[in-house]
């Protein structure tokens, strides 16, 4: 019961932070909604995609890419709550969470799962403002996918908390912003299917195939679609249980102190 | 019996080499108020890291009532109320709101919570403002919400570093009465980290950290001979004043 009571405690407070910060709000929708209409809108005419799996007939590109916005919104979000993780860290409110009688995994994993909650809300807003403008799924694509988005979000939040474990001061979560979030954005089959990249440059697509982001887009696009990618489901479960693991080892007081003092 | 809380050859370094601890040895009876009185930069926030299990010493132990904190750390934190020098306040969220999600970490349920909220908040007059925003809080209002949400627990030892950093002399000396006031009606003990020597009374147990070491321990009366900052300036070798 005390565990229920403590995650039920960080979940609101991770909902209360979100609704009070209304423009984070506002750009986590505004970032892949610009992709969708704007983006899109430009590049239907040059990129030709032709049928794939799951697809079983030619899409959009519009409805090529709302898997890979919905990863987008996930990874940004990802990055903000490890971004706050640093912010609360040189703040001090960290400690709050830290000082906490429960165990410090429990406490860690509380937090990404508050994180994946915010997110997945983020997601089920974008998807209903795309259905309002004609980009629709099967019906049952939006059931099927909450658990995917689940590990997905638990995947990314756990590879930002990894960041935040290593950021030892605010100002250098810029260049890691840089760094991880464009290139696991672009270097995935999230804008383009990965046999494109191929075309232009087999290393790029190699290195797409290493990018576990890929995985996560691909479980993503399958379960729309009532389909199941257990590739993508393994990697996107293994690359969360190390970065998980990353990220409780980089929290451990063992290895906070010798850091030193800021 | 057991002291609430025993450090025992407590030392702690970092990687760049700086030691910031060195052989620090007291203990801290129940429901005593003990003033760990040092100038910037003696040790006492480190102390408080390896308190908080934020930092693990590097040898000696720290026991909380029996606990010991490297090895315990879940026994032990669950015993203990932090103010930390900083404020760990969530600035956009309301007090009541803050003290909820601090219940909430140590496991204390909706109507056991409101009820200690309300408790609290009464006893250090905040009840009345428990829906404002911290951020519109002065800094004795914000140190004061801090210090009710670190007993909501009922810790039996309340630690406070530097709790009145900042705050003019009358919310000092309020601060000052009311953790006294805790230590005489409750019985809890109290570890008040600070550099200012009038925050410290005559009856309480004193001890001076310099340089990462004690220089002087006993009741403020006992070592204040000629004056308590006279001793404390002899004991960190330092010139100037302490009392602002």
């Amino acid at each position: 019961m005390p565990y229920l009571i403590c995650l039920k405690g960080v979940i609101i407070r991770e909902l209360l932070r979100f609704l009070q910060q209304r423009e984070r709000f506002f750009s986590a929708l505004v970032r892949p909604l610009m992709w969708l209409f704007v983006f899109a809108a430009g590049f239907r005419a040059a990129l030709g995609v032709s049928i794939i799996a799951p697809y079983e007939t030619y899409i959009t590109y519009e409805v090529y890419i709302l898997p890979g916005l919905v990863g987008m919104i996930q990874l940004f979000n990802g990055m903000q709550s490890s971004l706050s993780m640093v912010y609360d860290r040189e703040m001090g409110s960290m400690h709050v969470l830290l000082t906490s009688p429960m165990p410090r995994w429990f406490l860690l994993f509380g937090k990404l799962l508050a994180g994946a909650f915010v997110s997945i809300i983020q997601v089920y807003v974008f998807l209903i403002i795309a259905f309002g403008f004609g980009i629709e799924l099967p019906p049952s694509g939006y059931l099927l996918v909450l658990p995917v988005l689940i590990v997905s979000s638990l995947m990314l939040g756990a590879l930002g908390m990894v960041l935040s474990s290593r950021v030892k001061q605010l100002e250098n979560f810029a260049g890691i912003m840089n760094f991880v979030i464009f290139p696991m954005f672009f270097l995935s089959s999230a804008l383009y299917p990965i046999w494109k990249i191929s075309e232009s440059s087999i290393f790029l697509a190699q290195l797409c195939r290493f990018n576990p982001f890929t995985y996560a887009v691909e479980l993503i696009r399958f379960s729309f679609y009532a389909q199941f990618n257990a590739q993508a489901l393994w990697i996107c479960l293994l690359s969360c249980l190390a970065f998980l693991s990353i990220a409780l080892w980089g929290y451990d007081p063992a290895h906070i102190h010798k850091r030193g003092p800021k | 019996m057991t002291a609430l809380l025993s450090a025992q050859n407590l030392s702690f370094t970092y990687e760049n080499t700086k030691q910031a601890l060195k052989d620090m040895s007291f203990n801290i009876e129940q429901g005593c108020f003990c003033a760990l009185l040092g100038p910037n930069g003696a040790g006492k926030s480190t102390f408080f890291a390896i308190a908080s299990a934020l930092n693990r010493p590097t040898y000696g132990n720290l026991f909380i009532h029996g606990y010991d904190i490297a090895q315990t750390p879940r026994a032990a934190l669950a015993l203990m109320g932090f103010v930390f020098q900083q404020t760990t306040l969530d600035l956009d969220l309301s007090i009541l709101q803050n003290l909820r999600y601090f219940a909430s970490l140590h496991g204390i349920g909706n109507k056991l919570g409101e009820q200690r909220i309300q408790e609290e908040l009464e006893r250090l007059d905040l009840y009345d403002r428990r829906h404002e925003k911290v951020r519109q809080l002065n800094g004795g209002h914000r140190r004061r919400a801090e210090i009710a949400r670190a007993l909501l627990h009922h810790p039996a030892l309340l630690l406070l570093d530097e709790a009145s950093v900042g705050l003019d002399i009358a919310t000092r000396r309020t601060l000052v009465d009311h953790v006294h006031h805790l230590c005489q009606e409750r019985g809890t003990s109290v570890l008040w980290a600070t550099h200012l020597i009038d925050e410290v009374r005559e009856n309480d147990q004193t001890i001076i950290l310099h340089n990462g070491q004690i220089a002087g321990q006993g009741t403020a009366h006992e070592l204040a001979a000629p004056t308590l900052e006279q001793t404390f300036n002899d004991l960190t070798q330092r010139g100037q004043t302490c009392l602002t």
